[in-house]
């Protein structure tokens, strides 16, 4: 309380000298006319800082906090993402692939932990003008088209800058053509502004059938054509296509844009132009672009077959199959024979049961330690019974966050998902393949491909016995599940009824809602015109086909 | 050593067939791949290659380089001037063609015969002729190629380049600097009116990758499988900017002093005095945007804590899971496991605990932070034992067989600063007191008593070469002499007739073998 009774003319802080930077000083300076107290006081306080902090450990994720902080900090497994938060900018003509390239990316982003999200302009402009006519809307002399049309990424950037600023997004990927250097220039500026890294993403083809492909796949089934025929949809697109190639400046890496941060992708993947990469999680996108490929091909996913530890309901081990397990086997190599698939590769993890269910098969296979079942710990091979008399805390602690639950002295699902991350990599890479693993892991690969959040991931149903066979189509996935009538027990356990609705302290978005999700798409909103009706927009995502 | 590592493994095949399919590169054993360097020259070839291929050799993908220089050193002995390289030189011509045979039949062998993945071919391959020699030298033998060409027109980075390693060749030992630079301009003049740059269009089926102004930008094209993509991920990557590294393991722990392995105990009293020495040494270091990486155990956390700056925890860098074993003590588990103990010594890089991991687990598992380690500057990496062992081997490129039983101990820093084509290694003791837990390999053999003896594929891999001790080369010649491990080494030294050897004792000098 020096102020009450003299005002203080200085509060000097003064950071100790490096040799002694134990302490922190402040001086403190009187003015003359009090009398009976210095002129000059001079405090020295211990620095807190530099003393250790006691470490508590979190019991859910079993890191050691430094215990000064109290709550729990988000997780950090992939550290040095915490610089400012990136714009993802697509770039290039209608029909280029850039909602499935954004739409992939950001699929991936939120698998492995960075919460990312898909700003299509697309969608916001359909939501301004309820009724697409003609092409005519996109030629450049357009005015009020045009206007319309600013006015929509205007829209979008507002809400991209909500969502890095306030909703916690790391990544933020813009979608429309960006076709002139004018946009953006715009886009650069209003990076620049909020401090926001941009990276651009320009999509370069001139394979006159792979854009016809591309139209008929995606485009003529756009709320755009819902009216009209394919015929007149794809000329109708073309056009649109041709409005756009007026004014189409490309990114240009040896003068106007050599200082930006960009990756050319062209032709589909045969060649990349890579410029300036600033960060690690450009150098992700970068290899993550560099590995994902357009041929069709099927992804089969299983469990070993049911095993010893199984029948007796016990977790984890390493133990052999029993004899229906054996019959799953035979089952299989039935089944993927009468798939006769063109270079099948088979997966295993480096478990006994798994291995034994691809040997069955009578084909060459591989080993990944990477995908062994996840690691119980101290509670691997105890039945679920035994871990919540021995461990009641434990028990109870991983149904309230199981996806960041860590089994003590083992792992937890956001381990498995950075360990799983490689596999994930080469199955973009590879064509057909089986991949025989375990149910954790299988619920960590599924998620990626039907872009599940944390929350869905711990309780999707892996059943014992059945193929998943997933092919990509479109800007999803189609599952088809296949049971090989083979009996086994189950080893899915729900989530309990009374957190079933919970909140998860822990959020982690979802890029694309899927149609199944239960958060509601959030809707775009544009000032200055009438919002009065707005029609649904599907998204073209995931289908589910059931085949018992 | 190389051969050594592989003939292991091929016993261990045959005994134990899991192992076959064990690998998770299996994926790559369709056929080999051969990387071929293009470009002018000084434009940092030999450094990708080396440094390429010590990764490559890390994530246990067996390579080897093949330079051609080199070949051409061995075939000519005496280096006159760049008239050699002169393209109406028919002699040179000639010479140069054969040294390039010669090491493309080395290719084949290394890829056919002894087991070998990637061959890195070293040269500068400036024509299509040449490169069209080698393609159809890959489709008769069933290789995969892959152009790697570098491209820079900045003439402060090739003038660098010159000076860094160019004037420590054998080629200049008898010149001063601004000869041997300016003989080695006009040899690069030499090259540049026939250089015929990979091109797009021409060369669009081909699979390559263009690394233009040292990595300022990359043009990617057809790249084919999966080894490819790694190999321009991790060119992506690199950089040359100058930093250091800095390794240590966490302070001594409660279960250090107790002798038992693993566990998750925090610090002794002697570890707490040291992560207080380490903050000290770190302050006196004066390191710009310094980044501390821990694991996430308790004692690094601990020993992170102490320095009073942000760091960040990897579950990548945690020590070796050593499975049943954890927390006993060396003694209990000779007497628990006989005979995993006596397995464990018997190939200890490959040996995995039961229920736990193997080093080559842990290689695995630590890709991703040498993979970031290389894009950051200036890194302290608090981590344990054996993680540290295995960081240490990429670095310092130690072999399978080497990398358990390098020496870590508690308390001391390890400062790594890249230069040239290989690494400087710095050992700091914070003198602070600590148990040892180190066990030596326990058969007797010749093993290096040197406890830093580094062997950078510069030297190990070459007949060790004459450096002159002009400017930065004395620090070079530092690298060369701390490589050897000297009973090794010492017979097959090269003391040339008419050569004299003047050595200065120079800021790194102290070294035993100068004294």
């Amino acid at each position: 309380n020096f102020a009450s009774f003299a005002p203080i003319n200085k509060l000097a802080y003064l950071r100790g000298a490096r040799a002694t930077h134990t302490s922190y000083a402040f001086l403190l300076e009187f003015p003359k006319p009090v009398c009976n107290v210095p002129q000059f006081i001079l405090l020295t306080f211990p620095n807190l800082k530099g003393m250790p902090r006691e470490l508590t450990q979190n019991r859910i994720q079993k890191i050691w906090i430094p215990s000064k902080d109290g709550k729990p900090s988000m997780p950090r497994t992939c550290p040095h993402l915490a610089n400012p938060p990136t714009v993802i900018v697509m770039v290039g003509l209608p029909a280029r692939g850039k909602t499935y390239i954004s739409r992939k990316l950001t699929r991936y982003l939120n698998w492995i932990g960075i919460p990312t999200k898909v700003f299509n302009v697309g969608e916001y402009r359909r939501e301004a003008v309820k009724h697409y006519s003609t092409y005519d809307f996109f030629k450049s002399d357009n005015e009020d088209a045009v206007k319309i049309r600013q006015q929509c990424a205007l829209a979008a950037l507002r809400d991209v800058k909500t969502y890095l600023t306030e909703e916690e997004g790391q990544v933020a990927v813009f979608d429309a053509t960006n076709t002139t250097r004018e946009r953006r220039d715009m886009i650069l500026e209003f990076g620049a502004v909020n401090g926001f890294k941009i990276f651009f993403i320009e999509s370069v083809c001139d394979d006159p059938n792979v854009i016809a492909c591309n139209i008929l796949e995606v485009k003529v089934s756009s709320p755009d054509y819902q009216d009209c025929n394919k015929t007149d949809a794809m000329e109708d697109f073309k056009k649109r296509i041709e409005c756009y190639r007026i004014n189409y400046q490309p990114l240009d890496p040896d003068r106007y844009d050599k200082n930006l941060s960009f990756i050319k992708v062209i032709d589909v993947g045969r060649r990349f132009l890579v410029n300036r990469i600033q960060d690690h999680i450009q150098s992700r996108i970068v290899y993550y672009l560099m590995n994902i490929h357009v041929q069709p091909r099927s992804i089969y996913l299983c469990r070993h077959g049911e095993s010893q530890h199984n029948l007796q309901g016990r977790l984890g081990g390493d133990s052999g199959l029993s004899t229906r397990g054996r019959k799953f086997a035979g089952a299989l190599a039935k089944f993927v024979e009468e798939q006769n698939l063109k270079d099948l590769k088979v997966w295993t993890s480096q478990m006994r049961r798994s291995i034994q269910t691809a040997e069955a098969l009578n084909v060459p296979y591989e080993q990944w330690k990477a995908l062994n079942e996840i690691d119980g710990g101290v509670c691997e091979e105890m039945t679920y019974e035994e871990v919540r008399e021995r461990f009641p805390d434990e028990f109870a602690l991983r149904d309230q966050d199981k996806y960041y639950y860590r089994y003590p002295s083992g792992e937890s699902y956001q381990d498995l998902v950075q360990r799983v991350e490689p596999v994930i990599m080469e199955l973009e890479r590879q064509e057909n393949v089986l991949v025989v693993c375990h149910q954790a892991v299988m619920r960590c690969l599924l998620a990626y491909f039907l872009d599940k959040s944390a929350d869905e991931m711990p309780y999707l149903k892996c059943p014992l016995h059945t193929v998943l066979k997933l092919t990509p189509v479109a800007y999803g996935c189609k599952v088809e599940s296949i049971s090989l009538n083979v009996e086994a027990v189950n080893t899915h356990r729900d989530r309990p009824e009374e957190l079933k609705r919970g909140q998860s302290t822990l959020i982690r978005r979802n890029s694309v809602t899927p149609l199944t999700s239960p958060e509601p798409n959030k809707k775009p909103r544009i000032e200055g015109l009438d919002d009065t009706i707005v029609r649904e927009v599907t998204i073209p995502g995931v289908n589910m086909v059931i085949i018992s | 050593s190389f051969k050594k590592k592989k003939k292991k493994k091929r016993k261990k095949k045959i005994t134990d067939p899991k192992l076959l399919n064990g690998s998770v590169y299996l994926c790559m054993t369709n056929c080999p791949t051969l990387i071929v360097t293009v470009g002018l020259p000084a434009r940092g070839k030999t450094y990708i290659s080396k440094k390429l291929t010590r990764y490559l050799n890390w994530i246990d993908v067996p390579t080897k380089e093949f330079n051609v220089g080199q070949y051409r050193r061995e075939c000519v002995k005496i280096y006159k001037s760049f008239e050699f390289f002169r393209p109406d030189n028919e002699e040179g011509l000639k010479i140069r063609k054969q040294c390039a045979l010669a090491a493309l039949n080395d290719v084949r062998q290394f890829l056919t015969d002894e087991g070998g993945q990637v061959a890195v071919f070293d040269a500068t391959n400036t024509t299509r002729e040449r490169r069209e020699t080698i393609i159809r030298f890959a489709e008769q033998n069933g290789f995969k190629v892959f152009f790697v060409e570098s491209v820079c027109e900045d003439p402060d980075v090739i003038a660098e380049n010159i000076v860094q390693v160019k004037l420590g060749s054998p080629d200049y030992t008898h010149c001063n600097t601004e000869e041997a630079v300016a003989d080695f301009m006009k040899r690069i003049k030499c090259y540049e009116n026939s250089y015929q740059p990979l091109d797009e269009e021409l060369d669009r089926d081909l699979s390559f990758i263009k690394i233009i102004d040292v990595g300022r930008r990359y043009l990617v094209n057809r790249v084919q499988d999966h080894i490819q993509s790694r190999i321009v991920y991790y060119l992506m990557n690199i950089h040359i900017t100058p930093r250091s590294i800095y390794l240590c393991r966490h302070g001594e722990s409660d279960l250090n002093i107790k002798g038992r392995i693993g566990g998750d105990s925090g610090l002794s009293a002697r570890g707490k005095e040291f992560a207080k020495a380490l903050s000290q040494f770190i302050q006196s270091q004066n390191i710009r945007d310094l980044k501390v990486w821990t694991s996430q155990m308790k004692r690094t956390i601990q020993t992170a804590e102490a320095l009073g700056v942000p760091y960040e925890q990897w579950k990548a860098l945690n020590e070796i899971d050593a499975g049943v074993c954890e927390e006993l003590m060396y003694e209990e588990i000779q007497q628990r496991y006989p005979q995993e103990f006596a397995l464990r010594d018997q190939d200890k890089y490959r040996y995995r605990y039961p229920k736990g991991e193997s080093y080559e687990d842990l290689v695995q598992r630590l890709e991703p932070v040498i993979m970031e380690l290389e894009r950051q500057e200036n890194v302290l990496v608090i981590c344990h034992q054996a993680v540290m062992r295995c960081l240490l081997a990429y670095f310092l490129d130690k072999t399978a067989e080497e990398l358990p039983y390098l020496k870590c101990t508690l308390h001391t820093v390890l400062k790594l600063t890249p230069m040239a084509y290989g690494c400087k290694v710095e050992s700091v003791c914070l003198n602070v007191d600590a148990v040892n837990t180190h066990r030596d390999r326990p058969s007797v053999r010749l093993t290096n008593t040197h406890p830093l003896s580094m062997s950078v594929s510069l030297v190990v891999k070459k007949p060790p070469r004459l450096l002159s001790l002009k400017g930065k080369c004395a620090v070079i010649f530092y690298i060369y002499l701390v490589c050897f491990s000297p009973a090794e080494e010492l017979p097959y030294l090269k003391c040339t007739l008419h050569t004299v050897l003047k050595l200065t004792p120079m800021a790194y000098g102290k070294t035993p073998f100068l004294n």
